[in-house]
């Protein structure tokens, strides 16, 4: 067997290993998935404006719809954690049980890359799964237009696998007993700051926070969504986003793999 | 033993660094051979550089110089190819926490490139042959550690390596469980897997291995069969003898020119006799020594006397 045939047929080994915990853990895969946005969209979007309370922008868009994009490219993000850096985390840290993946006949390296392409297919289910809920709850309509659907297959794709990218990066850098503090100090920030909840561009009157905010990942997924979703709110140049999340693919993704072999290899 | 066709682990100036404020030399020039079949023991105390002599083996140590080949390939330019033909059994339990008994054997057969029929059929023979069957469903995290490390050895072997590499394979069992690991271990040799492992149990190497090499401060002292370390020390007892003055020339002169006495050393605080037998010696040290005597006490000439000799330390210490 030639080196390409065995790298191959070890890497869907462990895709298989990982898809087969992931169809018996689905139940609480598609609850912590949907749990958030449920509850975000149904407050802000649905019991807000019930009560009286609703947003409204001045030029006319719903917060509903404002929000859609953001919504997404968070259950996208949130997969990163959930899928690759908390489970590795404790893997590498705790039990070791990584183990064996790490001694199948497959460059370590990739071991690593594995973790990435998995969590990506895990945020591509993510945002399949929370687009229906963030569509058809809140009051207002929610406008969703696909000027080019090449562009939204790759923000996706793009997006997902810099999430999965980010999520090796945190699990090979954060021990298992400061697992909680990350989520305070890493996932809230960027969550918060992330462009979820507002374009980038609304930004422009805080305007050392709107320069600030590029260093995060999630504001080029939030804005990459915008532009292929909802196209008349304001949002970054599409080859802005586009070679943004190219970046944070490669550049996370080598910091990634790099911590990963440090961890395994001494 | 020099490199033949018959090797399966070829160990050639094996050195390793650990780089830091202050760097530690873990292995410092190792060269060892380890014949296709044989059951090799690496014994040596708590830090002696075994457990990185066999991370370099299992290509998750990076060598600092030196070579490790497995089967012919060398571990650090082609370790994905190597660790085909390697199992490993960590000191620590790294079954998969996500998956049953039976997933974990299953898994690592796809790993390593098994169809589903093969790995199902082969999963089937594993848990049959380590008395797994049963538990097949559990998971992992209900196993005591004797169940745990049977679940870890069938999966180490479940892509049929030639060599098998255990890394103190009994820490942590209780007796009962070390007895039917060691079977287990010995079964692995009438399947005509090569095991190498790691200990700092001088029973375990004495009643397993074919070969021991004795470890220490990143070096090998001598490696023989067990049966020749032991005839080394050149006596069958060891009696230790706690005096108020061991290093009382007189003392040991006598000590020496008694019937049966073989040698007299003085190491530490102990002044160590060497005998074949303790008939009518003791009564003889006793009248020699007379009120200079403290405490006394008789050893069988082990693997752990031999490290003792060679070393002047304890196994333990």
């Amino acid at each position: 067997m030639n080196n390409s045939m065995l790298y191959a047929r070890a890497f869907w080994g462990l895709m298989l290993r990982d898809l087969y915990v992931l169809r018996r853990d689905f139940v609480a895969f598609a609850v912590r998935t949907l749990m958030n946005p449920f509850m975000f969209v149904f407050v802000f979007t649905y019991l807000f404006p019930k009560m009286g309370q609703g947003f409204q922008n001045a030029r006319g868009i719903s917060f509903g719809t404002l929000i859609l994009p953001g919504l997404i490219a968070v259950a996208i993000f949130v997969q990163g954690i959930m899928a690759v850096a908390l489970p590795l985390s404790f893997e590498i840290g705790t039990t070791r049980e990584i183990d064996d993946r790490v001694m199948s006949p497959l460059p370590v390296s990739w071991v690593a890359i594995e973790k990435i392409i998995f969590s990506a297919i895990q945020s591509v289910i993510a945002a399949l799964v929370v687009f229906p809920l963030i569509y058809f709850i809140p009051v207002s309509p929610v406008h969703v237009h696909v000027d080019s659907w090449t562009v939204l297959v790759f923000t996706v794709i793009l997006a997902s696998l810099a999430s999965g990218a980010m999520g090796l990066m945190i699990g090979t850098i954060v021990k298992p007993q400061h697992v909680a503090l990350m989520f305070g100090i890493v996932v809230v920030p960027i969550t918060f700051l992330g462009c979820v909840y507002y374009p980038w561009a609304f930004l422009q009157k805080v305007r050392w926070l709107q320069y600030l905010v590029l260093l995060n990942p999630l504001v080029y997924m939030s804005e990459g969504l915008r532009t292929a979703l909802t196209p008349e709110t304001p949002h970054m140049p599409v080859w802005a986003t586009g070679i943004a999340l190219l970046l944070c693919v490669g550049l996370i993704g080598y910091i990634g793999v790099r911590g990963f072999l440090n961890r395994i290899l001494s | 033993m020099t490199d033949t066709n018959d090797s399966i682990v070829s160990i050639r100036g094996l050195t390793k660094r650990y780089p830091g404020t202050v760097p530690v030399d873990a292995v410092c020039g190792i060269d060892l051979t380890v014949a296709k079949g044989e059951l090799f023991g690496l014994l040596g105390p708590n830090g002696a550089g075994k457990s990185t002599t066999i991370g370099v083996c299992t290509t998750r140590t990076l060598p600092t110089t030196g070579t490790v080949r497995i089967a012919g390939l060398d571990v650090v330019a082609t370790p994905a190819r190597a660790r085909r033909h390697m199992g490993v059994v960590p000191q620590y339990n790294t079954l998969d926490r996500q998956c049953t008994v039976w997933e974990n054997i299953y898994f690592h057969c796809r790993y390593f490139g098994f169809s589903s029929d093969i790995s199902r059929r082969r999963t089937a023979e594993l848990l049959e042959m380590f008395r797994l069957t049963e538990r097949a469903k559990s998971s992992v995290r209900e196993l005591s550690g004797g169940l745990a490390q049977r679940v870890q050895i069938a999966r180490a072997i479940a892509h049929e390596p030639e060599v098998l590499f255990l890394d103190e394979p009994s820490a942590g069992l209780d007796p009962q469980s070390r007895l039917a690991l060691w079977d287990s271990i010995r079964q692995l040799l009438t399947r005509g897997i090569t095991v190498v492992l790691t200990t700092h149990y001088m029973e375990e190497a004495d009643e397993l291995c074919d070969r021991v090499a004795i470890i220490d401060h990143g070096k090998i002292l001598v490696c023989d069969t067990p049966s020749n370390l032991k005839q080394s020390v050149g006596a069958q007892k060891l009696i230790n003898l706690h005096l108020r003055d061991q290093n009382d020339p007189a003392l040991q002169q006598s000590l020496h020119a008694l019937a049966g006495i073989k040698a007299v050393e003085v190491k530490a605080d102990v002044l160590r006799l060497f005998a074949d037998s303790l008939d009518g010696l003791l009564p003889k040290i006793v009248e020699v020594t007379g009120s200079q005597l403290k405490d006394i006490s008789i050893t069988e000439a082990s693997l752990e006397t031999v490290f003792l000799k060679l070393t002047g330390r304890d196994l333990r210490e």
